[in-house]
Order: structure tokens, then C-alpha cells, then sequence
């Protein structure tokens, strides 16, 4: 009834393949584009901009990269943060050794370092899977911390170890306050999104599926592992180095070893499992949750009980709805909250008949 | 889908939320009374807390107007830290006065957005050290001692000990440290120290959180150090007492730093932190006017924001009552120049900066004897307060020392040349002359 695509005949291969085939998903996509780039500009205050939306869109394009690597090529990784941390110390780098380098070519670089080195840490996935990979990506964690945390030229011998991030200009406009920092981080997320989920439906990406559901069977019908596998760590490690830098630049102002901490991995590893594995909605769904959720229980805390009980009090509520949210979830539907959009979508799409 | 109903919903939320609160002096604390640190922070958000109440209720507030607070928990994050500063720096008539975020991390992560924000930072004791240099950091205030200059008078005290600053001379001095931007800060003037001294100097870093060194203090040992300064947070200072105990170093050849100093530290390390020194900004005890107030308008009138017991007894607790401290004076101080009305964070930068803490001040607010006397000034603005030692006598801390002055001969030129490089890469234009 509200979304039927009766009518909507594909009369070539090029429309059938379209990225969104649904006359209604073309315009629900165009609606939240012009919702995210017009209208939550004219509303949002300086708070919902700064310190929910632009951290929230940053930590999506890192679920999205470890998405990329987890849900589409099913390989399980730990140390997103690394790489994110890879992604935000190249790029402060670059830029202080090359100062008139623009920062959006340093993000560039620092996302590409990021893919250097998750190549590298990918290697052993050629031999083992599953948990032992984990544990393998795990040292990467622990590796790429200790490297930044002692070797004082990657922080260019700061005394403390925590360096501000250089100011950012753009076509001579400075990015310094939440707004504008706002639609950076909006396009980058935005381009970056289009860009994962065309790849999911290539070649490349249907070869990660492949190898995720079966990688002996894959490799049967001519799939080169090392090629697909390795392919999986970079792109994946590119996005979430990106998303590094972002995080550095944008959302903190600060780079610093100890905010790419393995809790930040694990913090991803989540958005990933509870947003969905192999959906880019999944990604920003878990992202959502991850980060408004917290945010939104501490607040309604604070307003409810109106400082009556001490914020200790209300902390340790948060944590304890939020655990019982996630175990919730993942009772209801452990394939993630895309899966619950998609059945969601399914039933409108028939209502109001049974089937 | 949820997360996206929940934004809406907390969209809905936040604009009834950010009703302000009219005529009062807004006072935002962020403070983490969870997490790792949390036992760190709660009593010194209790001490904050409970001195605004006493406040209040003894003086009705400041010049007349009231004092209004929000507390934020920050888990000792810098990103939930950052969330709570936007929470809270709009709130009020007048917008927040002033924030104290206790954590150098944390300060990190706001230096650039207070100076865009207009709102003053306070950081008493911790905190970006080179921001003492007012001319190229206004907003930003590492009040009374910086970590450099602490860490002088800490080599003094070291000196005293062993009988003159010449006696250091070929000593070995350990220097056991978070391994964060808080453990590394006083690395350079450590080594700079060493250099004018002669005593031998060796790092040991402890990762975070520190709940397990035997590691680390394998390798102290082995060093046979003459002295071990102990820069640790949280957890890891009561480990550190223990291990080192378990590694035959006496206790009174550790020296704290200022956030190595309570009593959190010490009782839970027991026997092995008898005899402890440690660095303080405050002097021990608890025989001062102010907590006989807190003691009397707050916690009498069942009004106690902790235990009635930390009142005036725990260390943490005290540094929470002196940042109430630094905030009250700072706010009373911009009254006196723009009127009794809420203060908004501008007023008060100018507030903090003509600080004058002298004797008849300290008298008049309860706190003589308590901290020493100190001034703010534009270019100056942490003020050179000399530094105390206590000693843990295993039951309280009672002092080592008498004040120590701060060596700013080795301090204020490393400052100066550290802000120069700040001020060169944000293209800042020092002010004050």
C-alpha cells in the first residue's frame, strides 16, 4: 500500500541494476539527503552538530570500513582502532612535514598509510580465520599503540604526547566551527557510503561475499583469495583511517595514542553486530545506537530525576539500560538492526494484505 | 531505525532541556564518578559541590546572586568529556563561568574550543603546562603550580633530604609514570633537571590503568634508584606503593606527585606506604574555617553531597573544595568589576586573571595556612604558589616540609619557548605588552 513497486516494470539490464531499482527508495534516499544536508543545518544547534552529529557520522565511516572487512568478506578484525589511529597520525604527519600540502590530501594519505598497513596486518588472514584471526588483528591493537605512544617522531617529540590538530581551510574557508565541520564530515561519509555500497555490488564485492560464505568453494570457482582478502583489508583499513582522521581533526581537535584504545575497537566491533553485518545502514544504524543511545539515557536521566540523584546514580543506569538494549536486540534479531529495517520494509511493501 | 527514533526523540528532549536558568551564576562540573578513575574523581566532585552548597547557604551566593550547577559525567573520556563541555557551555543566563574538567587529557581536548567559545578554564595542578604563558593562551589557567614547576620543587625536596642541592650529584632517581600525555608532561624538565643537578635520571612507564606492575618495578629494582618519583593516577598509585614494598625500595624514598598524595593511595597499600612522601598544593589537616562551614551549612543541614567523613580529611576531597575554591573567587572578583549579576565566562577569564590571593584574603575566605599565598597575572597565569610535602604516617598524611618555592628560573623559559611554537603554529599574536 504505502510501497508498492507494482507498475515499476525494469525493461533493461542497466535499470535492473540500478543501485537503488525502487522508485520509492530513489526518493526516500533523495528526502534523507536533502533532511541531513538542509534541514538539520537550519535546526541543529551548536551542540547537536558538534558534539553528537559530526562524532556520529565519524564513527559510522569506521563501522562502514570494518563492515566492509567483517560483513561483506567475513573476516574479523580487532584493531579498527589502529587503523584508525594509523589514518589520524599519517595525516598529522604529512601535513607537519609538508605544511602547505591541503588537508583534504592528507586525510587522503592518512587513509591510504591506514591501507598500507592493514594490508600488512591482513596477511596472516591468508592462513588462519575466524576467532584466531581476531586474535591476530588484535596485535596490530596493541602494536600500532605502543609504536605512537613511544616513538616521539610520529608526534613530532610533543612533550606530552598529545598534539592539536592543524586548523583546517577550504577553498579559503576556515573549518573551525560545528557547522562547517558538520558538512565536511557529511560529504566524506556520504561519498564514502555510495562508494562502499557500489563495490558491494561488483565484481569485487560478490567476491568477498563469495569468500565470506565459503572461501574453499570461492576459490573453486576461480576467486583468487590472496587478491579478494588483501583487497578486503585495504579498503577497509582505508575508511576506518579516514575515519581516523576525522575523528582527530574534526571531532576531538586533538591527535593522542590513547583515544584509539582497544575499547574504540571494540565500540566498533559492536556498531557492527548490532547495526548488521554486510549492510551499509547496518553501519550507521549501530552507530546511532552505539552513540545517540548513551548519550540520549543520560540525558532523559538527568531531565527525569531533575539532579535529584547523583549523576553516579544515573551512570551506572545508563550502562545497565544500555546492556539490557543490546541483549535485547540481539535476541529479537541477531542478524542487526538493518535486518529489522529490511523486514520492516518488506511489510509495508504488502500491507495491508497478509502476503 | 531506533537510533534514528531516538534522535528525534532526544531532539525533542534537548529543547526543553536547554530552558536556562535565570539569575544565577552557572557553574558547570564535569566530573567522572565512574570508570577506572572514579574513585579519584568522586570525592573531589563531592568537595566542588559541597563547597557551592556552603556558599549558598553562608553567603547567598555570590554579590547576591546566586550559584546554580550542572554536574556532567565524563568517565574520564575526552569524548563524553568534549559532549558535556557543549552540554554545558550555553546553559545559564549568562552562559557557563567557568570549567575545571580535572584531567589533562580532557583539558587537551577543549583548548582550542574555549579560546573560540569564550569560556575559561581552570587547571590547578594539571593540564597543558606551557599554557602558564597568558599572553598565547587567555582562557586557559594551570592556577597556583604547573606540573614543571611542582616537579622543581619536587628535585628541591629531594635535595633538602639528602642535605643540599650539591648532595644530588650522582644519585639515581627512578621516574615511574601513566603512560599518558598526564605521565609524560614532566618529562622534559625532569631531563633538563638532571642535566643542572648531575643526578642520573631513568623513565618507567606503566601502561593504563596500572593494575599490574611487577614488570615495571622488576626494573626499578635492578636500577637500585636512590629515589623513585611516583607519577601515577588513579589505581595505579596504591599498586605502585605495594610493588614497591614487594621490590625492597623504603617508602620514604618515594616521592608522589600531586596526584599520587590521598589517602585513596596510601590506606589501601597499607603497611608498605608508611613513611610516603608526596607533593601537595594544599597543606594536611583538617583544622581550617572552611570545612567548619562545609561541616556546618551542608552537611548539619543534611545537605552533604558524599560521607560527612571525606569532609576536610580526604585529599581529593580538598582539592575538589579548593577548585570550589578558585571558582567562587574568580566569579566574586568579575563581580566587583561588572556588578552583581550572573557572570558570564568572558567576565570571569578577566576575574581569574586579577587573582590576588594574600594573606588577609586566604584569612577572610577560611582557608589561611590551607594553601599559600599567590597572584594571577596577564602573561603569568599560574602564579607561582610554592609546593608542600606530606608524609603518610600510616594514618594521616602530616607534613614533610615547609613551603617550597618553585625553581622558575629552569621552568619559565622552557614555558615561554613551548608557547612561542603554539603561538607560531595557530598564528596567534601574543598579547599583554
Amino acid at each position: 500500500m504505502f510501497y508498492r513497486e507494482a507498475g515499476q516494470f525494469k525493461t533493461s539490464y542497466k535499470k535492473d541494476q540500478a543501485i537503488l531499482p525502487i522508485f520509492q527508495d530513489k526518493i526516500a534516499m533523495v528526502a534523507m539527503l536533502l533532511f541531513c544536508f538542509i534541514v538539520i543545518p537550519l535546526f541543529a544547534n551548536d551542540y547537536w552538530l558538534a558534539s553528537i552529529l559530526v562524532p556520529f557520522l565519524a564513527l559510522s565511516l569506521a563501522a562502514l570500513g570494518l563492515n566492509v572487512l567483517t560483513g561483506y568478506a567475513g573476516q574479523i578484525s580487532l584493531g579498527t582502532a589502529a587503523f584508525m589511529a594509523v589514518g589520524a597520525f599519517a595525516s598529522f604527519n604529512l601535513q607537519v612535514r609538508v605544511p602547505e600540502i591541503p588537508f583534504l590530501v592528507a586525510f587522503l594519505w592518512g587513509g591510504l598509510c591506514a591501507a598500507g598497513v592493514g594490508i600488512l596486518f591482513g596477511l596472516p588472514s591468508l592462513r588462519i580465520k575466524g576467532f584466531y584471526l581476531a586474535v591476530a588483528t588484535l596485535a596490530a591493537q596493541f602494536f600500532i599503540e605502543w609504536l605512537f605512544t613511544h616513538f616521539d617522531w610520529f608526534t613530532n617529540y610533543s612533550t606530552s604526547g598529545v598534539i592539536t590538530a592543524p586548523p583546517m581551510t577550504l577553498l579559503g574557508l576556515a573549518i573551525d566551527n560545528p557547522l562547517s565541520k558538520y558538512f565536511l564530515v557529511l560529504s566524506i561519509v556520504v561519498i564514502c557510503a555510495f562508494f562502499v555500497r557500489n563495490l558491494a555490488r561488483s565484481e569485487i564485492g560478490r567476491a568477498w561475499m563469495a569468500v565470506r560464505d565459503m572461501d574453499i568453494a570461492a576459490e573453486a570457482i576461480g576467486i583468487n583469495l590472496m587478491k579478494t582478502k588483501l583487497l578486503a583489508f585495504g579498503v577497509s583499513s582505508f575508511l576506518c583511517g579516514l575515519a581516523g582522521a576525522l575523528w582527530a581533526y574534526v571531532v576531538l581537535g586533538t591527535v593522542e595514542p590513547q583515544a584509539f584504545d582497544i575499547a574504540r575497537s571494540f565500540e566498533i566491533l559492536f556498531m557492527v553486530v548490532i547495526g548488521g553485518l554486510g549492510s551499509v545502514s547496518g553501519a550507521f544504524l549501530g552507530a546511532g545506537f552505539m552513540i545517540l543511545l548513551p548519550i540520549l539515557l543520560n540525558n532523559l536521566g538527568s531531565l527525569i530525576t531533575g539532579g535529584t540523584i547523583s549523576t553516579e546514580t544515573i551512570a551506572h543506569i545508563e550502562y545497565m539500560v544500555f546492556g539490557a538494549f543490546i541483549i535485547f536486540f540481539l535476541i529479537v534479531e541477531p542478524n542487526g538492526l538493518a535486518r529489522l529495517w529490511q523486514l520492516g520494509k518488506e511489510k509495508l511493501r504488502l500491507w495491508p494484505f497478509p502476503y | 531505525m531506533f537510533g534514528f527514533l531516538s534522535s528525534i526523540t532526544s531532539f525533542v528532549v534537548f529543547f526543553v532541556v536547554s530552558i536556562a536558568i535565570a539569575g544565577e551564576h552557572f557553574v558547570p562540573i564535569t566530573s567522572y564518578r565512574t570508570g577506572p578513575y572514579g574513585v579519584s574523581g568522586a570525592p573531589a566532585a563531592d568537595g566542588y559541590v559541597d563547597y557551592l552548597k556552603m556558599i549558598n547557604a553562608r553567603d547567598g551566593g555570590v554579590g547576591g546572586v546566586k550559584l546554580a550547577w550542572e554536574e556532567c559525567e565524563t568517565a574520564y573520556k575526552p569524548d563524553r568529556f568534549v559532549e558535556c563541555y557543549e552540554r554545558l557551555k550555553n546553559k545559564g543566563e549568562a552562559g557557563a563561568t567557568v570549567f575545571q574538567p580535572l584531567g589533562t587529557g580532557l583539558t587537551y581536548s577543549v583548548i582550542d574550543r574555549v579560546a573560540a567559545d569564550k569560556v575559561p578554564l581552570i587547571t590547578m595542578g594539571y593540564g597543558r603546562t606551557d599554557a602558564s604563558d597568558g599572553s598565547v593562551f587567555p582562557w586557559v589557567f594551570p592556577l597556583m603550580a604547573n606540573y614543571w614547576s611542582i616537579s622543581t620543587a619536587k628535585i628541591k625536596f629531594i635535595g633538602e633530604q639528602e642535605g643540599g642541592m650539591d648532595k644530588l650529584k650522582g644519585l639515581k632517581i627512578a621516574n615511574v609514570y601513566h603512560d599518558s600525555a598526564y605521565g609524560k608532561e614532566t618529562l622534559p624538565v625532569l631531563l633538563k633537571q638532571s642535566e643542572k643537578y648531575g643526578f642520573e635520571l631513568k623513565g618507567f612507564p606503566v601502561a593504563h590503568p596500572g593494575l599490574d606492575q611487577k614488570a615495571t618495578w622488576l626494573n626499578v629494582r635492578r636500577y637500585k634508584p636512590d629515589y623513585v618519583i611516583l607519577r601515577g593516577w588513579g589505581v595505579m598509585n596504591q599498586t605502585a606503593i605495594k610493588e614497591a614494598a614487594r621490590a625492597r625500595i623504603p617508602a620514604n624514598k618515594l616521592v608522589g606527585v600531586i596526584w599520587s598524595c590521598s589517602e585513596l593511595d596510601t590506606v589501601p597499600a597499607g603497611k608498605a606506604a608508611k613513611g610516603y612522601n608526596c607533593s601537595s598544593l594544599i597543606n594536611p589537616g583538617s583544622n581550617y574555617k572552611v570545612f567548619d562551614d562545609i561541616l556546618k551549612y551542608v552537611h548539619d543541614a543534611g545537605e552533604g553531597t558524599g560521607d560527612r567523613e571525606e569532609v576536610g580529611h580526604q585529599q581529593n576531597y580538598k582539592m575538589g573544595v579548593l577548585m570550589g575554591i578558585m571558582t567562587v573567587a574568580s566569579i566574586e572578583k568579575a563581580t566587583e568589576k561588572y556588578g552583581n549579576k550572573p557572570m558570564s565566562g568572558e567576565q570571569v577569564r578577566w576575574g581569574i586573571e586579577n587573582l590576588d590571593f594574600t594573606e588577609a584574603k586566604l584569612k577572610e575566605m577560611g582557608i589561611e595556612g590551607l594553601i599559600p599565598a599567590f597572584k594571577v597575572s596577564c602573561s603569568n597565569h599560574e602564579g607561582n604558589a610554592p609546593v608542600k610535602f606530606q608524609r603518610w604516617n600510616g594514618e594521616a598524611f602530616e607534613p614533610a616540609s615547609d613551603w617550597i618555592s618553585t625553581d622558575q628560573s629552569i621552568v619559565r623559559p622552557m614555558i615561554e619557548a613551548s608557547a612561542a611554537g603554539y603561538a607560531k603554529e595557530k598564528g596567534i599574536t601574543p598579547r599583554c605588552n
